[in-house]
């Protein structure tokens, strides 16, 4: 079930001076939150920061009622919920949108970049909870762009490729040596810029195997009522904030 | 107990406070935020004859206290409303109130003698000003001549309440008001979004794909305000007042400036229970004021 709910800013965990993580603490918690989902938030102390940002779910946790959110400061919204005061309300929208499917059987590579890293900690979780052989495989610029990756680390393998060599196979995450030789997962996850999420999705499609991506369509309403985070689909337009954000790539005619 | 019933034309609502059509999907989306038998009405997603896909991605920009869309009336046609979507949502307490669309006066009739048949279906709102469809829409809407010949033929099809929706981007809206009015019209709603355009500079490329959208959200009320008060002056059927009401006290503004019900539009994407805590602000309003029907506030501005 949807909520509009208001919590307080519990602490944030600085990543670098661009990327952060915001816990937010309520007085109850719904916890029917899966990997993929997302929240609005409506950002506090901001005059001119007029609609909510839509932002995807890292973790929570139902003992302490808290909520995560891993956000890089990309404009005027993303940079005014990085300068909250501990205890400042910050209501909330969620949870909102489908999320992935986590496999029964098989290996998983999980492809990451950027901001796109964060439904991954939850869905590592879900396919650990199956059993399934996980490989994250997360590209930055430089190492100082990688994060989580010791939290990725406890639900699977982790690889990383950054552009100047400086952590991991140098080059883009599509470089990596994974890709070369013996190719044998059985479903790819990916969400990231939208270069590099059709990069992977048409690896996935020249090698057979099953791929979903997770978008991020400027949203408005995101509960589906102003129709405003379209994307085409070989099914025609689909709107990314209900029937999204994740589809797979077959869908999206990647 | 103040009374909250108003009345536009023919259609008796419960209350004053409706949902803006294209701002609350068909409803249910909102199901989960707050009880919507307790709304005067649903003003639900614009319909066409035939499904639309709308307009490409990127269809909304957020503005200085607003947002442009041109979502380009994306539906599934009138025919899977009233097959698939209309019985889901018909056991509402509450006025559904389908928003009509066409190319032509034709495919506006034809929507509307199909709206005709619905058993609970009381009232239309036939939109001549969507700003963000290439043929029909606001052409419409934008001369004296074609809103009359629209209306009219819409008149002859429909049996219960017509609501005209009037476009704000026109030289003198009330022209265009009494022009309605002596066609049929039961009652008009304005105002809907104002053409505008948004630009990044650094990319040098429009934000949205139409490159011109529709502007809704508090940076219009105070234009839409004086829509509404000019057009209440001017003709003598209700008027169902809207554009960038965020609160209770926008609402009662609407309605002192002679909207006899208003709609809630933009407001419903920063706070989907808006509606609800605008009905009880105008029920307080009217307590605190010796207002004991919510109806005596219509046009009641001490000017």
């Amino acid at each position: 079930m949807k909520h509009i709910q208001d919590f307080k800013v519990k602490g944030y965990r600085r990543l670098n001076p661009e990327n952060y993580i915001l816990t937010l603490q309520g007085e109850s918690l719904e916890t029917a939150i899966y990997p993929g989902n997302f929240a609005e938030i409506a950002v506090p102390g901001a005059p001119g920061i007029f609609l909510r940002r839509p932002i995807s779910i890292l973790d929570f946790n139902p003992v302490q009622n808290t909520i995560g959110f891993y956000i890089k400061a990309i404009g005027k919204g993303t940079r005014q919920l990085g300068r909250l005061a501990e205890g400042e309300t910050v209501n909330l929208v969620y949870p909102l949108g489908n999320s992935f499917s986590a496999i029964e059987n098989g290996k998983a590579l999980i492809v990451g970049g950027g901001s796109g890293i964060a439904p991954f900690i939850q869905l590592g979780r879900a396919l650990q909870h199956n059993n399934i052989q996980t490989t994250f495989l997360i590209g930055g610029r430089t190492k100082n762009d990688v994060f989580l990756t010791d939290e990725f680390r406890e639900s699977g393998e982790v690889l990383v490729t950054t552009e100047d060599g400086s952590l991991g196979e140098k080059g883009m995450v599509t470089d990596h040596s994974v890709f070369k030789g013996e190719f044998n997962f059985d479903k790819i996850y990916t969400c990231g810029p939208d270069p590099m999420m059709k990069a992977i999705a048409s690896i996935a499609t020249e090698n057979n195997i099953d791929c979903e991506a997770s978008l991020e369509n400027m949203m408005a309403c995101g509960i589906g009522a102003c129709l405003c985070c379209v994307t085409p689909t070989v099914n025609g337009n689909k709107v990314v904030c209900t029937e999204g954000p994740v589809f797979n790539t077959k869908v999206l005619g990647w | 107990m103040v009374d909250l019933k108003v009345q536009m034309g023919p259609l008796q609502l419960k209350n004053p406070v409706c949902t803006a059509s294209g701002t609350f999907g068909f409803g249910s989306e909102f199901e989960d935020f707050f009880d919507l038998n307790r709304l005067g009405g649903i003003f639900v997603k614009g319909l066409t004859l035939k499904h639309r896909e709308g307009n490409d991605y990127p269809r909304m920009a957020e503005t200085a206290s607003g947002m442009l869309n041109a979502v380009g009336l994306q539906n599934k046609g009138v025919d899977y409303f009233i097959n698939s979507i209309y019985p889901e949502i018909r056991h509402y307490n509450t006025e559904i109130i389908p928003n009509v669309n066409g190319s032509t006066v034709e495919d506006y009739i034809a929507v509307t003698e199909k709206l005709n048949e619905v058993e609970g279906i009381n009232a239309i709102e036939l939109n001549i000003s969507c700003p963000n469809v290439k043929e029909g829409g606001m052409a419409f809407g934008v001369s004296c001549p074609s809103a009359i010949a629209v209306t009219e033929a819409v008149r002859k099809a429909y049996d219960k309440t017509l609501i005209v929706k009037l476009s704000p981007n026109v030289t003198d809206i009330t022209e265009i008001a009494k022009g309605v009015e002596g066609a049929g019209a039961d009652a008009v709603s304005l105002v809907n979004t104002f053409l505008g355009m948004a630009i990044d500079a650094q990319s040098r490329k429009p934000l949205l794909s139409t490159i011109t959208g529709g502007l809704s959200g508090p940076a219009i009320k105070p234009i839409a305000l004086r829509m509404v008060w000019q057009v209440y002056q001017a003709v003598k059927i209700p008027i169902s007042g809207m554009g960038g009401i965020m609160n209770a006290t926008d609402a009662i503004e609407f309605m002192l400036a002679g909207a006899t019900s208003i709609q809630v539009g933009t407001a419903n994407f920063i706070d989907p229970q808006v509606s609800v805590k605008i009905i009880e602000g105008i029920e307080d309003y009217c307590e605190n004021n010796g207002f004991n029907k919510a109806s005596n506030l219509v046009g009641a501005i001490q000017a």
